[in-house]
């Protein structure tokens, strides 16, 4: 089936089997591998993605059920070599240990600051309900999202 | 994992979802959010030839008011649910409720309308649409129907929409005094036990899901009470028999969660 997706600022035209993810799509047809695949049947969160503008879990997303949408991975975050600030806090925080769940955290972080610009710990952490980090390094996560709030709002 | 093939087909309007319905009967099935029908595809509990994606069809995604009633279209998301102004003044049961199904992401795929189709015997919704008396509105080749709730759910993964019928609305009586009590399974975030209850002056209308495979209404709570969360004692009376059970909690242990989440529910 012939989709036209909008990602990362850029539209692309395919033609895909209705059964291939989003997140497969992604990653095998357009080489954007900083989508991770964890658990592929989302409870995991490292697919997390935004599908015009809301976060998303790209394995339970079908291609063409995007089509016409606008969406932003990992990728999408930085500004050319200047990473974004939530990356920046991830960065400085020791906010990551691995790295697999890490691109699904920032995009989630990224829809909990969109709606709260301003949340508390307890809130990050029911935002983050979506998410696993098996390294368990969820203090340093959401110090990381906590000082990127005070950053995107100084 | 990847889903067994199948065709996909985007509807355009609710009559274009009934007729392909009808055509395709028992190998299609209706996709608005998927985030129960995909990954049970990738595992192949299900397998349907045709998926037909209701998810565009235009006036499905509204929250009206009509009248003393909300009117809650059936592909408006559990995060439309939480965000809408009309839901939390009027009708702030079910707010509460969507705020804790799945998490962020789920929650803005996820839609109530899919969610009450699939008839999840751990899902959320079915006991607040019970004690809140709302009313299911299907339409199918042969015109509209209106299910009342009490007649809506038959069984696990089960209910009494036909099979050309697709729910196309929710219509909720508003509701100034209700709560929704919930023992979280950790990991999922499913309900081992929900409990939710609409009080008006002395009397209480209460719903239970994650108890029995069909999710109820605790009459015998509603009889017992006048004002005391002791009818919380009878929260499993006529469904003794029925009490499921699995790794997370077996029948006693579910009994007992549920009168403990009644009696808060009560006392809330």
């Amino acid at each position: 089936m012939q989709i036209s997706v909008k990602i990362n600022g850029k539209t692309y035209d395919h033609d895909i089997e209705p059964r291939i993810s989003l997140a497969q799509y992604l990653r095998e047809t357009l080489n954007l591998t900083g989508t991770h695949i964890g658990c592929d049947t989302s409870g995991c969160g490292a697919c997390t993605v935004h599908v015009d503008g809301a976060a998303a879990k790209a394995c339970t997303l079908l291609a063409v059920q995007v089509d016409g949408c606008d969406i932003k991975t990992i990728e999408g975050m930085a500004n050319g070599n200047e990473m974004h600030p939530i990356q920046e806090a991830f960065k400085d925080n020791h906010g990551l240990q691995c790295g697999f769940c890490t691109p699904g955290m920032v995009m989630t972080a990224a829809d909990i600051l969109k709606n709260n610009p301003n949340p508390s710990e307890e809130e990050i952490r029911h935002g983050l309900e979506g998410n696993f980090c098996r390294c368990t390094g969820y203090h340093n996560i959401v110090k990381s999202i906590q000082q990127a709030a005070e950053k995107i709002n100084a | 994992m990847i889903p067994a093939k199948f065709d996909y087909i985007k509807a355009s309007s609710i009559s274009e979802a009934i007729s392909l319905l009808d055509k395709h009967g028992d190998d299609a099935k209706l996709l608005s959010g998927g985030h129960s029908l995909i990954p049970a595809m990738k595992l192949r509990l299900s397998r349907p030839e045709v998926l037909i994606d209701i998810s565009g069809i235009s006036g499905m995604n509204s929250i009206t008011e009509d009248g003393n009633e909300i009117v809650i279209g059936a592909n408006c998301t559990h995060a439309d649910i939480v965000n809408s102004d009309l839901i939390n003044s009027d009708l702030n049961i079910l707010a509460q409720t969507a705020k804790h199904i799945g998490d962020i992401q789920v929650r803005n795929r996820g839609t109530i309308g899919g969610s009450l189709a699939h008839a999840d015997p751990a899902a959320d919704y079915p006991a607040v649409v019970l004690a809140c008396d709302a009313k299911i509105v299907v339409e199918g080749k042969n015109g509209g129907r209106t299910i009342a709730a009490t007649d809506f759910f038959l069984g696990i993964f089960t209910t009494a929409i036909a099979e050309d019928e697709i729910i196309t609305s929710i219509r909720f009586p508003k509701v100034a005094n209700g709560n929704y009590q919930k023992f979280f399974q950790s990991a999922s975030r499913f309900a081992v036990v929900g409990v939710a209850a609409v009080k008006e002056g002395n009397s209480v209308k209460v719903g239970v899901t994650g108890v029995a495979g069909t999710p109820y209404r605790a009459t015998a709570v509603e009889n017992a009470y006048s004002g005391s969360s002791d009818a919380a004692l009878h929260a499993v009376d006529g469904v003794e028999d029925e009490l499921m059970s699995d790794h997370f909690a077996d029948e006693e242990y579910r009994a007992h969660l549920a009168k403990v989440m009644v009696k808060k529910a009560l006392e809330a």
